[in-house]
């Protein structure tokens, strides 16, 4: 027999008592057998509705039809129901969606295989992505970013890095010249700078020692264009001008920088080499990072390195004498200051470093390649 | 560059591995320990006609089939050859560099000659330089009566091993020599030269010389030729002349081995076009103290294969002394550059092992004077001097420090902007692009007024001027990825263009550019405002979508006002298309690309372009953020269904609305529009929303009321008709 509110005869103390405990087991006894939304709604409406639910009713019957001077006592009993019944209310709420996430109902089933709803994000370019991370490695040993332009002089990308005016050494760079500049002085001529060295020349004479800069940028030559070649690329330079810079600090400021880039693993080895605007030079070799230098992955050869266990990464040396003599009059003074220089390919890097075997991948924009860099 | 290793062998007693089949470890190791002094070699385990091991009577073992390739800096002519990477050798590993020496048979006496620089000098061919300054010497050998045949086998042999076609035993003397020791030389057929005499000159302009290729060359006053009485017969230290060849008649033979200028010779191997292995050495610098010991090389293999009598004394005339001047090296020096600390006693073996001449100096060989040897021209100063220590010593030998640095660092100005404009690119989706920075001349001019900068020696037509856009350059990438079946394509670049400008003051300039953009469909296109039906909607949606993604990167920069308006380039849709401005300075346009672009650049799809000026935003820096508090109380929004005319566009309104300066007002925004259906042509419905708030209460019915009245009047007053 389902619960109703009875009009309040006798307004003392203990019926009264009885009268609260007896609504409040009911309810509490209906909210035990709610099961699922729809019945949920008709507890709650049979209870809370605002028209003529049981709330109401008690609100009406026992505090409305009160003499006076029970007003007081009935009120304080309807509260208590009041409070009692949001209470099991609120239970049962929470019941109910225990219920539901033990045993949902078919319909309410998502396929949770299904591939998710995802927004496209797009994908930093490698050689971007490989020029940031190597330019912060160098931020982080106190090197400020410098930059400069590409379309140069011959002064600043060939005279002032000591190519004198046709030295065969010009003949490495393959230069890609300016038309209409065969009036001018020859070091005002105007080609595309065939690697980011002019900028050291550039900083060297804006700012005086000590200076330690690294330079990313694009540099172009007169390569047709193939899975190694292209006539656009991109070097990260540095430099670095004190009373104090030794050949060690040079290797041991590009070992630190490899390990830091690859991984603390790599070793580096330095071999001797030949650039006009440093003395002594070198090319610097990191241990190979796809097969940790055994040359071998698995029974495979290691092809990155050529079985070799060494990847060539940069090109670096002390800066020459000659090429200071060019801004000497900025403090760099040959005989009081010594630095070093060093320069890289960030696509070169970025191949080696993703395993891509055609450089033209990175200058046609096909987003199936892109992508993949998310 | 390849080298044999036996031929290597001759002059330095290299150890074998003690078991002979490992024999291919000892190349293997040789190009690793050359590569560590700076020779790069390496060796390709590849030998064509076989290893051949020989132990002569005397006990030497001879290894004739190994070739090691070489990579040659061009600061060291000196190890262009056998012998000086058998020097290098010897360096390494401490070994005896054994001498060269020709073996001559005594010379018959040379025949009187009369007339010789005024003097009755007995030499075997009168030589006449008029050009001191080009070529400072001049030697030369006479051989008669001997015979031009095939080269011995081992000759032929190891010319071969080195990719070098034997020709004859005369011919390959002196290609054998060059590579042995590194000096040019060449032959003559003596009876072919006339006039008795060979002198050293200018070319005259105009004058022909057909060169041992077969080329007929005309020559300018700039060139420098050996001539006989009458005509040029070789180009100075580039190629000599096809008509005093040696040929199968050739009995008498003049021996040429000069020191020629090398710019002289590098201006005159590429003023024609000749690349050979002489001119290669003579540009980087021969060794002037070679010039008799090639000369007498030569006459040896010849005399030693095709018989004959080698006539008088060899003859040498040298205008001018090579000045190479002793180097001091201060110990300090090294110790200052190289760090660490190299001892006295290591330096001194370095250098004596590598030819120089040490001589102490100072307290404590606190100072070194070194002589530089004839076939080191690349050393001449004392930082040199230190780089030969250096890589004799092993660069990884040296400590790995690190430096100490008391300076600033300096941030660069645009990298924090740059940084940002890519993060907000990367996060709607777009992915980053680089393309090349080369355009046509015909892309240049449809999508910039500005002067290029045009190549002087471009790869190809398609490459020949610096990108005044970055338009066609992303044009390109979309055509290749639709061409690809790629249709959801989103990309973005930031990068420069060139432009010529003063050629005086400033000849170039680059500005800072980035390019946007989207495939139609790659657009997203939830929640849209125009809900008529028909394509125009749809593209009208899709422009929308893609100026809201320009809007959000311009949003990262500073500025008071965005407003847009349709002054843009031809190459962008008339309709669709817009430029943005920042407080009326403009810094981008964008929209969909004109049908006739899209067509020439077989675009299937619609695609939209956003070209934004990086530098002016630059200038503005990035938005900075001042905190605003939320209103406490609650906003009430209210819609507005008008009916416009087409002519009256969103901004009007917005203007018209805004301008009631209610400062309750807090936004105002377009919900829906229609065209078509009940509405009459040329004509549209706009559902537009006011949202109003006040920081000082809940607002009242009435004043609500109020407002609503202004805002329909100011619409009204645009022309526009409320529905009900």
């Amino acid at each position: 027999m389902a619960y109703t509110v009875s009009k309040l005869t006798e307004y003392a103390a203990v019926p009264l008592e009885k009268s609260v405990a007896e609504c409040i087991r009911a309810c509490a006894e209906e909210a035990s057998a709610v099961r699922g939304d729809d019945q949920l709604k008709v507890f709650r409406d049979r209870w809370m509705g605002r028209k003529n639910g049981i709330l109401t009713q008690i609100n009406d019957l026992w505090l409305k039809a009160a003499p006076k001077d029970a007003k007081r006592s009935i009120g304080r009993a309807v509260n208590e129901v009041k409070a009692a019944i949001e209470d099991i209310l609120q239970k049962a709420e929470l019941n109910r969606l225990e219920l539901a996430t033990g045993t949902p109902l078919p319909n309410e089933l998502a396929d949770i295989s299904l591939p998710g709803v995802r927004r496209s994000i797009g994908a930093e370019h490698p050689v971007v992505k490989t020029t940031n991370e190597m330019v912060r490695v160098f931020q982080k040993l106190g090197y400020s970013v410098a930059d400069g332009p590409v379309v140069e002089t011959d002064y600043y990308n060939f005279e002032a890095l000591n190519f004198p005016p046709n030295h065969p050494a010009r003949d490495t760079q393959d230069t890609l010249f300016i038309a209409g500049q065969q009036a001018k002085p020859q070091r005002e001529r105007l080609l595309l700078r065939t690697h980011t060295s002019p900028v050291q020349i550039r900083t060297m004479e804006k700012m005086r020692p000590p200076i330690r800069i690294v330079i990313p940028g694009t540099v172009h030559r007169n390569d047709p264009p193939d899975a190694s070649h292209s006539p656009m690329f991109h070097q990260i330079e540095g430099l670095a001008v004190d009373t104090n810079i030794t050949f060690g600090d040079l290797k041991g400021t590009l070992d630190h920088a490899m390990k830091e880039f690859f991984g603390s693993s790599v070793k580096t080895s330095f071999r001797p080499s030949f650039f006009p605007f440093t003395e002594p030079s070198a090319e610097m070799y990191v241990s190979c990072f796809i097969c940790g230098g055994s040359g071998r992955r698995g029974v495979d050869p290691c092809r990155p390195c050529k079985q070799t266990g060494w990847i060539e990464i940069l090109g670096c040396g002390m800066v020459d004498p000659n090429v200071f003599e060019f801004v000497k009059d900025n403090g760099y003074d040959p005989k009081k200051v010594s630095g070093f220089a060093f320069g890289m390919g960030a696509d070169r890097i970025a191949l080696l470093k993703y395993g891509v075997d055609d450089l033209q991948l990175f200058f046609n924009g096909d987003v199936r390649f892109l992508e993949q860099f998310v | 560059m390849k080298l044999s290793v036996g031929w290597l062998m001759e002059f330095v007693p290299i150890p074998f591995p003690k078991d002979i089949k490992e024999i291919s470890t000892l190349p293997l190791r040789l190009s690793e320990d050359l590569t560590n002094v700076g020779l790069a070699a390496t060796y390709s385990g590849q030998q064509p006609k076989g290893i051949t091991v020989t132990i002569e009577p005397t006990g030497a073992v001879l290894a004739e089939g190994m070739a090691i390739d070489f990579e040659i800096t061009t600061n060291r002519p000196d190890a262009m050859n056998h012998y000086g990477v058998a020097r290098e050798v010897a360096a390494i590993y401490g070994l005896p560099l054994k001498v060269i020496e020709p073996k001559l048979p005594s010379a018959a006496k040379a025949a009187s000659s009369s007339v010789f620089h005024g003097t009755t000098e007995v030499v075997p061919f009168p030589i006449i330089v008029e050009e001191p300054q080009l070529c400072p010497r001049f030697s030369a050998r006479v051989i008669r009566g001997t015979k031009i045949k095939a080269s011995p086998v081992k000759i032929a042999h190891r010319l071969q091993l080195l990719d070098q076609r034997p020709i004859s035993n005369a011919v390959d003397a002196t290609n054998y020599v060059l590579w042995e020791m590194g000096k040019p030389t060449h032959v003559f057929d003596m009876d072919l030269l006339e006039g008795g005499r060979l002198i050293i000159r200018k070319a005259k302009h105009g004058e022909k010389l057909k060169t041992l290729d077969g080329v007929e060359r005309t020559l300018t006053s700039e060139d420098l030729v050996v001539a006989d009485g009458k005509k040029p017969v070789g180009l100075a230290g580039v190629m000599g002349g096809y008509d005093t060849m040696i040929t199968d008649k050739t009995r008498n033979i003049l021996i040429e081995s000069a020191w020629w200028d090398p710019l002289t010779v590098r201006k005159m191997s590429r003023r024609h076009g000749i690349h050979t292995d002489a001119s290669h050495r003579f540009e980087r610098g021969a060794d002037f103290e070679s010039t008799i010991l090639s000369c007498d090389l030569v006459a040896a293999l010849i005399l030693e294969s095709g018989g004959g009598e080698l006539i008088g004394d060899a003859i040498d005339v040298v205008s001018k002394k090579m000045d190479q001047a002793p180097v001091v090296l201060r110990l300090a020096e090294v110790q200052r550059i190289l760090g660490g600390n190299l001892g006295s006693g290591e330096i001194f073996r370095i250098l004596k092992k590598l030819g120089f001449v040490t001589i102490p100096e100072g307290q404590a060989d606190a100072q070194i004077r070194v002589h530089i040897p004839s076939w080191r021209l690349d050393v001449e100063r004392e930082i040199d001097v230190i780089e030969e220590i250096a890589r004799l010593h092993g660069y990884d030998k040296f400590d790995n420090t690190l430096p100490t640095y008391s300076g600033a660092v300096v941030e660069a100005p645009n990298a924090a902007m740059d940084a940002t404009f890519r993060a907000r690119a990367l996060a709607l989706g777009y992915n980053e692009a680089v393309s090349l920075t080369f355009i046509s001349h015909a892309d240049a001019e449809k999508f910039s007024s500005a002067k290029v900068l045009e190549l002087e020696n471009p790869l190809s037509e398609e490459a020949s001027v610096m990108r005044t856009s970055m338009a066609p350059g992303m044009l390109d990438m979309l055509a290749w990825n639709l061409n690809r079946d790629s249709e959801n394509v989103q990309l973005f670049e930031m990068g420069r263009v060139y432009e010529m400008v003063n050629e005086r003051v400033e000849p170039s300039r680059a500005c800072l550019g980035a390019t946007l953009a989207a495939v139609k469909g790659a657009l997203p296109v939830s929640g849209a405002l125009d809900v008529s039906k028909g394509e125009h909607a749809a593209a009208a949606e899709a422009f929308r979508s893609f100026k809201g993604d320009v809007e959000n990167l311009l949003a990262a920069f500073a500025h008071r006002e965005l407003s847009f308006d349709r002054e843009t380039a031809e190459y962008f849709h008339p309709g669709r298309s817009a430029r943005a401005l920042m407080d009326g300075a403009v810094v981008a346009q964008f929209g969909q690309i004109a049908d006739e672009v899209k067509s020439q650049r077989k675009l299937r799809q619609d695609v939209f372009l956003a070209e934004i000026d990086l530098e002016r935003l630059h200038q503005r820096g990035l938005r900075t953020v001042r905190f605003a508090a939320p209103g406490k109380y609650p906003a009430v929004e209210r819609d507005f269904s008008f009916v416009f005319a087409d002519a009256v566009e969103f901004e009007a309104m917005r203007q018209a609305v805004m301008g009631l300066s209610i400062p309750e007002l807090r936004d105002f925004e377009p919900v829906e529009i229609f065209r078509g259906g009940a509405i009459e042509a040329g004509k549209y419905s706009i559902l537009l929303r006011v949202r109003l708030q006040s920081d000082d209460g809940t607002l009242r019915d009435e004043q609500i009321a109020q407002w609503a009245e202004k805002i329909v009047r100011a619409l009204q007053g645009l022309g526009g008709v409320q529905r009900a």
